[in-house]
């Protein structure tokens, strides 16, 4: 330390100089920091915005692919996603429009417009807003007669909303599986919705009953209605398995992709 | 005690390995090591943030007031971990949804903030970044072994490749199921603790009591 006058210094040196602990240091660090330190956080967060939603629309694709039995690892995804016809249907009548493209129209932003969405009074799937729209994707035969159908569906489990789809196939009545590609249930619990062997138990399962009433339930137990229309829950996690429950059950219904399935299954679509 | 930068990058790795020896960043361990994939991922990630963020606090450790250090180096250290969690994001896709919520506790990992506290505000920005690399790696090195063991004898694989053909797949090994849930993890690292405990005794704590013989009874 030199016994110089602090004149001689320059102001940057004389802050430096200044001991850490004056109350003026400690605010100016501490404001200046967190400066710089959000400024860095939302550059790369900007920065990197693209690519990451890119990889979620990629990561998306690859799950129409997966629910519709057709993926293979290294595939290429977006040349495989081609197959699909994308359709947007308005739940209501359960009919196509136009009103939208189909390659773009964007489900989850739909369920916050209040423009092309209805708060629920009814909300059995946790879901708040429910959009009047959704995207399905179509998988036709060669001859161009209907093969399958991908319907988006989500709902909220214990921690998070579960995004994910079911394919139904041509009867809109028989499933052919279901997938979910976003969620934040609890690893090893709630996030075995992923288990391949468990996402097995829904192929084949049907959806209504010959009376034409919803009898699918994920229970522990074999409901009345039979073994067609059950799915066994998981193991330790109860709540995620009623969430699911719900939320296949909501979608199917009245309310979400009923009026559409029951044009499907007179041969309207 | 004069270091080398050699032994500041080596010596956590057995001698003063930060999972072993100072039985620090346990919990992560558990839950990041069913698959090796992910444990290695996750062993970048950590010493990417504690390399970095002990160099960070380093260079600003004559400036930072000793009555908020802890919270600048917590806004460092998160700052990086956005950071990774981020590029992770963008770059892994895959690994980074299996990995989950576990990026973002490294903020939490108290190895990160061990080596900030007790190496980098004392030490100059070079030897500090090392450090961190150095401990990085010993927790990365240990997230590799256990790993390996939960991988290998409860799934049958390795990097997601078979090694022992299971029976759910038409092979003869019946795998563990409980190596891939995490208490697993526990009693491998308390096996690898014995095991380096062993080999090295200096590295064995002194009693801090003893069972006694009262004269008289």
């Amino acid at each position: 330390m030199s016994d110089a006058p602090n004149q001689n210094k320059g102001p940057i040196a004389r802050f430096l100089a200044a001991p850490p602990d004056s109350v003026g240091k400690t605010v100016f660090i501490a404001v200046s920091l967190c400066l710089v330190a959000s400024m860095i956080v939302s550059a790369v967060s900007v920065a990197l915005r693209p690519l990451q939603e890119q990889n979620k629309l990629k990561d998306k694709q690859a799950n129409v692919l997966q629910v519709a039995g057709l993926f293979e690892p290294g595939m290429d995804v977006l040349e495989g996603f081609s197959v699909f016809e994308p359709q947007v249907v308005e739940l209501e009548t359960g009919t196509f429009t136009d009103a939208f493209d189909a390659a773009t129209f964007d489900d989850r932003a739909a369920a916050t417009d209040p423009e092309l969405s209805v708060r629920l009074s009814n909300d059995p799937a946790g879901i708040g807003r429910q959009t009047k729209f959704a995207t399905v994707y179509l998988l036709r035969n060669d001859d161009g007669s209907l093969d399958k159908v991908i319907l988006p569906i989500h709902g909220y489990g214990l921690w998070s909303t579960l995004y994910g789809f079911i394919a139904l196939e041509e009867n809109g009545n028989d499933i052919f599986g279901l997938q979910f590609y976003d969620h934040g249930e609890t690893p090893g619990l709630g996030a075995e919705v992923d288990n391949p062997r468990w996402k097995t138990l829904w192929g084949g399962k049907k959806l209504a009953d010959e009376d034409g009433s919803l009898q699918i339930t994920v229970a522990k137990s074999v409901p009345p209605a039979g073994a067609d229309y059950h799915v066994d829950a998981l193991a330790g996690a109860t709540l995620t398995s009623v969430g699911v429950d719900n939320l296949v059950r909501f979608w199917m219904g009245e309310a979400g992709f009923g009026p559409f399935l029951e044009n499907l299954k007179a041969g309207e679509i | 005690m004069a270091q080398t930068k050699r032994d500041l990058l080596v010596d956590p790795l057995v001698d003063n390995n930060p999972i072993t020896l100072q039985v620090l960043g346990i919990c992560s361990a558990l839950a990041v090591t069913s698959s090796l994939q992910v444990a290695f991922v996750m062993a970048l990630a950590v010493t990417a943030v504690t390399g970095f963020s002990s160099m960070f606090i380093s260079v600003l450790r004559n400036q930072i007031p000793g009555s908020i250090r802890i919270i600048v180096q917590m806004v460092i250290i998160a700052s990086l971990v956005i950071i990774v969690d981020q590029v992770l994001k963008a770059y892994a896709y895959d690994v980074s949804k299996t990995l989950s919520v576990f990026v973002g506790l490294i903020i939490t990992n108290c190895i990160v903030m061990g080596r900030a506290e007790a190496f980098a505000m004392k030490n100059p920005p070079i030897d500090s970044f090392i450090d961190g690399v150095g401990n990085g790696l010993g927790y990365g090195a240990l997230l590799l072994v256990v790993g390996f063991i939960r991988e290998l004898f409860g799934a049958g694989s390795l990097f997601g490749v078979t090694i022992l053909p299971t029976v759910n797949n038409g092979g003869w090994y019946v795998p563990n199921g409980m190596l891939l849930l995490p208490p697993s993890a526990f009693f491998i690292i308390g096996l690898l603790i014995w095991a380096v405990r062993a080999w090295k005794p200096e590295q064995v704590e002194e009693r801090e009591y003893k069972i006694q013989v009262v004269e008289g009874h």
